[in-house]
């Protein structure tokens, strides 16, 4: 069996962040985390391994996927198997359009594996096999044996049990098959087993949709404040906002400021280089382009404080609580509109 | 989600990202593409107006669903 394995700038072994714009690649063999996944075959070799920087491929995504699929056809591979992503939206994102794109374009059975709240499963759209795995890498070990059995599984070319069977996130459709029991008898064991906790009945709510609130009648004189994602403190990080999965967001006061001076912020997110941030953090929150606009009257005034949060590997529902709190302080505020920061 | 959230409390919330592909899945409904994941509102002040001008005038504009507004080079 022929594989070849696409994992990140990172896995490839190619630089961490800084690396993250490298664009597409081929190396040859299995690297990283490929050889595990290589030993976890009964038969099979990963005969090259694809990367991209994980920037890059946010950037430049259409480029990026054509030039991977470049880079795939001539291996003559039997699966393409992309990841573990884990909690990493970037990469599972990039993981998730990658296998679509391939089995697509090519016609080669692909899958990815992640954890099941990255943005990757909801781009995938059902069309991707995804392996579950842990929100981060100490899921490793767990993960790859369940990727190469289904790897095998797609190359043998039988047709694939259920979800929880084979070991994949439902892909939203149902199939008819015939039971040995009657439903009396089948809903029962089910009840059984859902008391007992060995079965869940519950499926998990896509994103839900926002109705758009009205525009701002008069930007003029409305009181506008910035909000980020992208992990902008006080230098020293005083109240230690965390570079991943925050807990929380933090408000900072404004007040007579008139930019975010370099000597006083810093970004201490974790799923980026914050170099460039750095040597200018209104690059994240654009204080001394709104502070001229406020004096130049085209916005009423700026809110005295700014609300931050790190924004990667944040589980859904934190990350909503985060916003219904900043929200709910906004409102009170008499805040009319947002500038909102993410990376 | 952040975005999501604050437009749901019913204030105008313009999401400057470069990836509005993710941002847009998630439901964030005015979105303005950002440069860069390193630097959302570009690198020098120039460019940086610009993407705020872009990211004021979609606060000003009825929308009906998720909308992504380039910045003009």
């Amino acid at each position: 069996m022929r594989v070849v394995h696409y994992v990140n700038q990172f896995f490839a072994g190619l630089g961490s962040e800084e690396a993250a714009e490298t664009p597409p690649t081929r190396i040859e063999g299995a690297v990283g985390p490929g050889r595990g996944l290589e030993s976890a075959f009964a038969d099979g070799d990963i005969v090259a391994t694809l990367s991209c920087g994980d920037d890059y491929f946010g950037e430049h995504e259409q480029e990026a996927l054509a030039r991977l699929v470049e880079l795939l056809e001539p291996e003559g591979a039997d699966v393409l198997v992309c990841g573990p992503a884990f909690g990493s939206g970037r990469y599972g994102y990039a993981c998730a359009q990658f296998s679509r794109i391939a089995s697509e374009r090519l016609g080669i059975p692909t899958l990815a594996a992640m954890h099941d709240e990255n943005p990757g499963v909801a781009a995938a759209e059902g069309r991707v096999l995804i392996v579950p795995t842990a929100v981060n890498v100490a899921g490793m070990r767990d993960a790859l044996p369940g990727m190469a059995r289904l790897a095998e599984a797609l190359v043998s070319g039988r047709e694939l049990g259920p979800p929880a069977e084979e070991g994949y996130l439902p892909r939203g459709f149902r199939r008819n098959a015939f039971a040995e029991k009657p439903g009396a008898e089948r809903a029962i064991d089910l009840l059984l087993g859902k008391l007992a906790g060995e079965t869940s009945s519950e499926v998990a709510s896509g994103f839900d949709r926002v109705q758009p609130p009205a525009p701002v009648e008069d930007l003029g004189d409305a009181l506008v404040a910035l909000v980020t994602e992208a992990g902008c403190v006080p230098q020293g990080n005083p109240d230690r906002l965390p570079s991943i999965r925050a807990q929380g967001w933090l408000r900072y006061p404004l007040l007579d400021e008139q930019r975010l001076a370099p000597e006083r912020y810093e970004s201490v997110h974790g799923g980026f280089d914050v170099s460039l941030a750095n040597e200018d953090p209104n690059r994240l929150v654009p204080l001394d382009t709104v502070r001229e606009l406020e004096r130049a009257g085209r916005i009423g005034r700026v809110h005295d404080a700014f609300y931050t949060t790190t924004g990667n590997g944040t589980p859904v529902a934190a990350a909503t609580r985060f916003g219904r709190e900043i929200a709910g302080e906004l409102r009170d505020a008499g805040v009319q509109a947002v500038l909102l920061s993410g990376t | 989600m952040l975005a999501k959230e604050i437009e749901r409390a019913g204030i105008p919330t313009a999401f400057v990202t470069a990836l509005p592909t993710i941002a847009t899945m998630i439901g964030a409904n005015r979105i303005v593409r950002g440069p860069a994941i390193t630097h959302p509102f570009g690198l020098e002040e120039a460019q940086r107006r610009r993407i705020v001008e872009r990211a004021l005038e979609m606060l000003e504009t009825p929308v009906e669903a998720p909308t992504v507004w380039e910045v003009p080079a």
